[in-house]
């Protein structure tokens, strides 16, 4: 039997390792893909709530998370084409439109 | 033998995820991307959480992460250049990243968890299987945030298709 905390520290850990990743890295493509990684982080502790409370309602949660990746996931990536064919550049530091 | 399976996929998991926030080639990290996904469908599986394992793969790594390298091929971004050593964002957001994990740790060593019940009121689970009792639950009880996802998954598709679309010239 494992312990719920350990669940939650992997969460924990894959969360901010995505975070950090939104940080750091420069390209938007890597940029929304470290923001899947977080998702997947609060996915793993919403699942792990579930399955210590016999309630399936973390797991209902879940999959509206993923939904809402999906959807985020496709307008995202609309967002970068259109960028791209503007601006011909997906590094973020190079996108300062609103910059003055 | 749950524990060497959970230490197994946890260290799997956060090593893909190390790998694709580091690589320099953005397909690598999309790969990489692809791999955190199925350790994490595993470790699902140990939480009994079946059809979001299979979900999981399904949507994440079949659908979005699809979408993602389609995206890739479309723009062909050339690998990154060497990063610029005067880059200050890179060590505040490691310290910043590392001290909300301090952060996290320490108020889960201190939270006083419910005692788990796993296993033994999901009877009902255990009779018909995890996908049936997420479906009840889903069309009965969470009825009308299911209908709300639908609307967000059209809006997002419409949104998606308005702006990729390219300008007709005149």
């Amino acid at each position: 039997m494992i312990p719920i905390s350990h669940y939650l520290t992997l969460g924990a850990i894959i969360f901010i390792i995505g975070s950090i990743g939104v940080l750091t890295r420069k390209n938007a493509i890597i940029i929304l893909m470290s923001i899947e990684l977080m998702l997947n982080g609060v996915n793993i502790t919403l699942v792990a709530f579930s399955y210590h409370l016999a309630d399936l309602t973390g797991q209902i949660f879940a999959i509206f998370v993923v939904a809402v990746a999906a959807g985020e996931a496709a307008v995202g990536l609309a967002i970068i084409i259109a960028l791209f064919r503007c601006r011909a550049t997906v590094n973020v530091d190079e996108i300062q439109l609103l910059k003055w | 033998m749950h524990q060497i399976f959970f230490w197994g996929f946890a260290l799997l998991a956060v090593f893909s995820a190390l790998m694709v926030i580091t690589r320099r080639n953005v397909v690598h990290s999309a790969l990489f991307l692809i791999s955190t996904f199925f350790w994490v469908a595993a470790i699902y599986i140990l939480l009994e959480a079946e059809l979001l394992a299979a979900i999981q793969i399904l949507v994440y790594a079949g659908a979005i992460m699809v979408l993602i390298v389609f995206t890739i091929l479309l723009i062909h971004v050339e690998e990154t250049k060497i990063i610029n050593p005067w880059q200050r964002q890179r060590p505040i957001a490691i310290l910043l990243g590392v001290f909300l994990l301090g952060e996290i740790f320490l108020i889960l060593s201190r939270a006083l968890f419910p005692e788990s019940i796993a296993g033994t009121a999901l009877q009902q689970v255990a009779q018909e299987g995890n996908t049936e009792a997420v479906g009840k639950l889903l069309y009965t009880k969470y009825l009308f945030p299911f209908e709300v996802a639908s609307i967000l998954l059209l809006a997002a598709m419409i949104g998606a298709i308005v702006m990729a679309k390219r300008e007709i010239e005149k």
